[in-house]
């Protein structure tokens, strides 16, 4: 299991140059808003073409410009959750989950379901409508549409940026014990320090389309490579403080 | 060029219908000459000057209600392994459901007072081609005023029930 991405891609002025490759472990990719994070999932799920560039994804290639390669994103098996979750308002959390069941044969498709409604505590919600339950709740549901599948990568992009604190730490353990569950190489883009420092074992640092320091959590955290490194990192402090602070006052 | 007749002056696009499908027209000599027939004054005018008049409301709001799909939706069946068309069937036009059917009630509603181009295509021929907006003209016109006082009723209950229909189906639910 693993996954190589080695793109460049020129978007409206702004250039990606990027290349890193993950195992099994999941890896953060951690940067200010506008560095290129997003649009390296788009990549990777085949939503955008790269210019150039190689992406493998358990050693088949999804994209290889040499080779004139680029599958699309139907053919990739991937499980992507979306910034805003990207739920289908028109269907029920049911409905939503099955529709993720595209390519499963249907003799496993109930067993699955079930599996799923069981591991992402869902059983009482079968029919609601995504705007009739929580935001963790609309969480756990993305999730479980996104791995019915059971994907060879897992893109997660921001999913818990629009989740109060306590519900994010909630959901953060949630996807501590996902890991475990699931075995599959999970790419997180965040922004959040906390989040890049408690999930990832691994951390690519991304500054304006380039990738300034790669490592594991403490290492990046530890011994920033340099000052824009370091100001991600303070963030981070501050964010943390911040967060002793409000738990202090409790 | 479709949506053309949104502001093009009703008897402008009759017009350019009969200068398209008239006996000598680019289109309609041919239908003359191979099958005798021309669509001028059939009923057959009267429903393309309705269709051609009201095809850019259709095109208008049902292009609006498609672009106001969210795209990470659509991005979203794609990456759960669905071809184009099927998140068309299943994700775009239901999303879409009713900013479409609005368009299909206001473009229904126009076609149903088109005059100008009809009058210009279908001429007025009374139990032919005399659609009620035309009726109405001629009735008032011959001082016939209680049989158009009816289709003038008819026609306003009408309108007030598109628009009661249109104004449902444009908001939007979720």
């Amino acid at each position: 299991m693993g996954l190589l991405v080695a793109v460049k891609k020129t978007v409206k002025g702004f250039s990606l140059d990027v290349s890193w490759e993950i195992g099994n472990e999941p890896a953060v990719l951690f940067g200010f808003s506008g560095s290129g994070k997003s649009l390296t999932l788009q990549l990777i799920a085949g939503l955008m073409k790269p210019d150039c560039g190689v992406i493998r994804a358990n050693g088949s290639a999804w994209f290889d410009s040499a080779g004139h390669i680029n599958t699309t994103p139907q053919q990739r098996s991937l499980g992507y959750v979306f910034q805003d979750l990207a739920l289908f308002p028109h269907m029920s959390v049911r409905q939503n989950i099955l529709f993720g069941a595209k390519g499963v044969p249907e003799s496993e498709t109930t067993e699955r379901y079930r599996e799923m409604m069981d591991a992402f505590y869902l059983n009482d919600l079968e029919r609601k409508r995504p705007s009739e339950i929580s935001g963790g709740q609309r969480q756990r549901v993305a999730f479980a549409r996104a791995l019915m599948r059971r994907p060879d990568v897992l893109l997660l992009d921001e999913p818990f940026s629009a989740l109060d604190t306590p519900l994010r730490i909630e959901m953060r353990s949630f996807l501590k014990d996902l890991r475990s569950t699931f075995r599959v190489p999970v790419v997180l883009v965040t922004h959040d320090a906390v989040e890049a420092a408690t999930l990832a074992d691994s951390i690519i640092v991304y500054s304006e389309g380039t990738i300034i320091q790669r490592g594991p959590a403490a290492e990046v955290f530890g011994n920033p490579a340099d000052d824009r490194v370091r100001r991600l990192v303070m963030g981070q402090e501050l964010a943390l403080s911040a967060m002793c602070a409000v738990y202090a006052n409790k | 060029m479709l949506t053309l007749p949104l502001v093009l002056p009703p008897t402008v696009t009759g017009y350019y219908l009969i200068v398209a499908f008239g006996r000598n027209g680019f289109i309609g000599k041919y239908f003359y000459e191979w099958l005798d027939w021309s669509i001028m004054f059939t009923w057959y005018a009267a429903v393309l000057a309705s269709f051609v008049v009201a095809l850019p409301l259709m095109i208008k709001t049902g292009r609006a209600a498609l672009e106001s799909v969210d795209r990470n939706l659509i991005n979203a069946a794609y990456t759960l392994g669905h071809s184009e068309w099927d998140t068309a069937l299943r994700v775009t036009l239901p999303l879409a459901k009713r900013g479409l059917i609005a368009g299909v009630v206001l473009s229904f509603a126009r076609a149903l007072g088109e005059f100008g181009a009809t009058l210009m295509l279908a001429g007025n021929i009374p139990g032919k081609t005399d659609t009620m907006p035309l009726a109405i003209y001629s009735l008032a016109g011959s001082g016939d005023w209680s049989e158009a006082t009816g289709m003038v009723i008819l026609l306003t209950l009408m309108a007030g029930i598109f628009l009661y229909l249109a104004n449902h189906y444009s908001r939007r639910i979720f």
